[in-house]
């Protein structure tokens, strides 16, 4: 066998993989959306229709505010981590990262733990404060889960930045506020778009979490799915996924193109 | 000083749910506190309940591994050997599934292999979709370890020397690839028994994974039976978690 034939049956197990369950069933998926009564208007109904509309409207404003909270957050935790050595430090590190693989399940049960009717909250409050299936639940979940990828690109962000840049500013009378907004952020900015492009697209694409809460607010992945399984409306179902799958993957690769680091979606 | 608070403001946020879980699962009374004492006999309780669930979810995981292995090892090498466009564009598109959420891709799956009840009602079926969603992390794992060595200057000295392309794939690439390999192994197994949103649509009620029995232990059991059960999950996860995150930190550094 030639060097040539031997790299290219290397590539065939793949190449049939997935042709068969990714690029086969992702055509179905879109065939399947022009299915409906409506045939391919169904995309035009997405935008008539107020409750596909209040959804899409739901999901993309949870999913900002998850996003700029969590780069605040993280981006604060992450200088502050990737700037001081102490002891614990390493503790610290692992709580913030370890939830990275939990599935959006357990993390719906976690905000139930928190402030759900038999939650910590409720517990050691006066009066009644049930929270977790509220949107303030939702959001709080997806805050959970993007906590720790927003950390992750901001912190192999930081340790790049170039500290005398920052002894330049102070050394010219810069207050630490001004090298914040001047030195810091505009380093960390491509890292941060980034970071907050894949917190947007895990928000959007979320199913475990909402799916544990059992909230009802409306948000896309929910809705995709009760339309599949309860009201049997598999167009519909298939053209929202097919408009959710093309906005996270976009927004991924937006990600990419700016910081070459993709974790993993999911939640 | 702000920071400082922020920080572990969100350490406490991220850490105080998974310390009540645990308590939960081991208090004899969750509603009473812990007072009423602690007790494993609700861990008893799931391993009665969910035993097959975790079983399967092992068994899901290392077969998971062995088709990434099978199919990723090989890939990850014709695609080192051959950068060019194309190989860019299937790189690219077998990575859709990082991107494109679980929920979309199950139902692509089920729409056209739905109606094959065989394989629909078969584990393979979940199967499919775990390696779909884990094998871009086993390909480009070892992508980058095999993109930072000089492959086809060691080939090229291993072909004068009379080596096949079969003796130097294994005796060149895998041995150097190895650090990749272990990375990409390690999270393929861990994504796979953590894996919910696709296997939710996938499964059947005779196949429930760990994480679908933990989504039914959610909505139909006690609150101390739930806990215990997510107990048991992050004794599985986190041991796992915590070797990926070794193993890729130390497989980035080589690929640097």
């Amino acid at each position: 066998m030639s060097n040539r034939q031997f790299v290219l049956a290397c590539l065939t197990p793949l190449f049939i993989f997935s042709l068969a369950f990714l690029a086969l069933p992702l055509v179905r998926l879109f065939l399947a959306s022009g299915e409906g009564e409506n045939g391919w208007a169904i995309y035009l109904d997405i935008l008539r229709k107020p409750r596909y509309l209040n959804t899409l409207w739901m999901t993309v404003l949870v999913s900002i505010s998850v996003t700029f909270t969590a780069l605040a957050i993280s981006t604060t935790a992450g200088m502050f981590l990737s700037r001081n050595r102490f002891r614990g430090r390493g503790v610290l590190l692992s709580i913030m990262t370890l939830p990275l693989a939990f599935p959006g399940v357990v993390i719906g049960f976690l905000i139930i733990l928190l402030g759900g009717r038999q939650g910590l909250i409720n517990q050691i409050t006066p009066g009644h404060v049930v929270f977790a299936y509220s949107v303030i639940g939702l959001f709080l979940g997806y805050l959970y889960f993007s906590i720790p990828r927003v950390l992750l690109t901001v912190m192999a962000a930081a340790e790049k930045l170039d500290p005398p840049l920052e002894e330049a500013a102070r050394t010219l009378g810069a207050s630490p506020y001004r090298v914040v907004i001047d030195v810091i952020l505009p380093g960390l900015m491509p890292s941060l778009i980034a970071a907050g492009a894949i917190a947007f697209a895990t928000a959007m694409g979320a199913f475990g979490t909402a799916f544990t809460l059992a909230t009802n607010i409306d948000v896309l992945p929910m809705v995709i799915y009760t339309e599949f399984t309860l009201s049997a409306n598999i167009a519909m179902a298939s053209a929202l996924s097919i408009v959710l799958g093309i906005v996270t993957w976009a927004l991924l690769l937006i990600a990419r193109s700016l910081s070459g680091t993709t974790v993993a979606a999911g939640g | 000083m702000l920071q400082l608070i922020v920080t572990l403001s969100a350490c406490a946020f991220l850490f105080v749910p998974t310390i009540l879980s645990v308590m939960a699962g081991v208090t004899a009374n969750y509603f009473q506190g812990i007072s009423s004492g602690l007790t494993l006999k609700w861990v008893f309780r799931v391993w009665e309940l969910y035993a097959d669930s975790i079983f399967l979810s092992l068994w899901l995981a290392i077969a998971c591994l062995f088709c990434t292995l099978l199919i990723g090892l090989p890939a990850a090498y014709g695609l080192a050997r051959h950068p060019g466009w194309l190989s860019r564009i299937l790189e690219e598109f077998i990575s859709l599934p990082l991107a494109v959420p679980g929920l979309a891709l199950a139902l692509a799956l089920l729409q056209l292999y739905g109606s094959m009840k065989g394989f629909r009602a078969s584990w393979t079926f979940i199967l499919v979709g775990h390696v779909l969603y884990t094998l871009p992390f086993m390909v480009r794992s070892i992508l980058a370890v095999l993109a930072a060595i000089d492959l086809k200057t060691l080939e090229e000295g291993a072909a004068t020397l009379g080596a096949s392309p079969w003796q130097r794939f294994r005796d060149i690439v895998v041995p150097n690839a190895m650090p990749g390999i272990l990375a990409g192994a390690l999270t393929v197994v861990t994504l796979s028994i953590g894996e919910f949103n696709l296997t939710w649509m996938l499964h059947t009620p005779y196949l429930k994974t760990l994480p679908v029995g933990l989504a039914d232990s959610y909505a139909s059991m006690r609150l101390e039976v739930a806990s215990a059960y997510t107990l048991v999950f992050f004794v599985l996860i986190v041991p796992l978690l915590m070797a990926m995150q070794w193993a890729s930190a130390r497989a980035q550094r080589i690929a640097q």
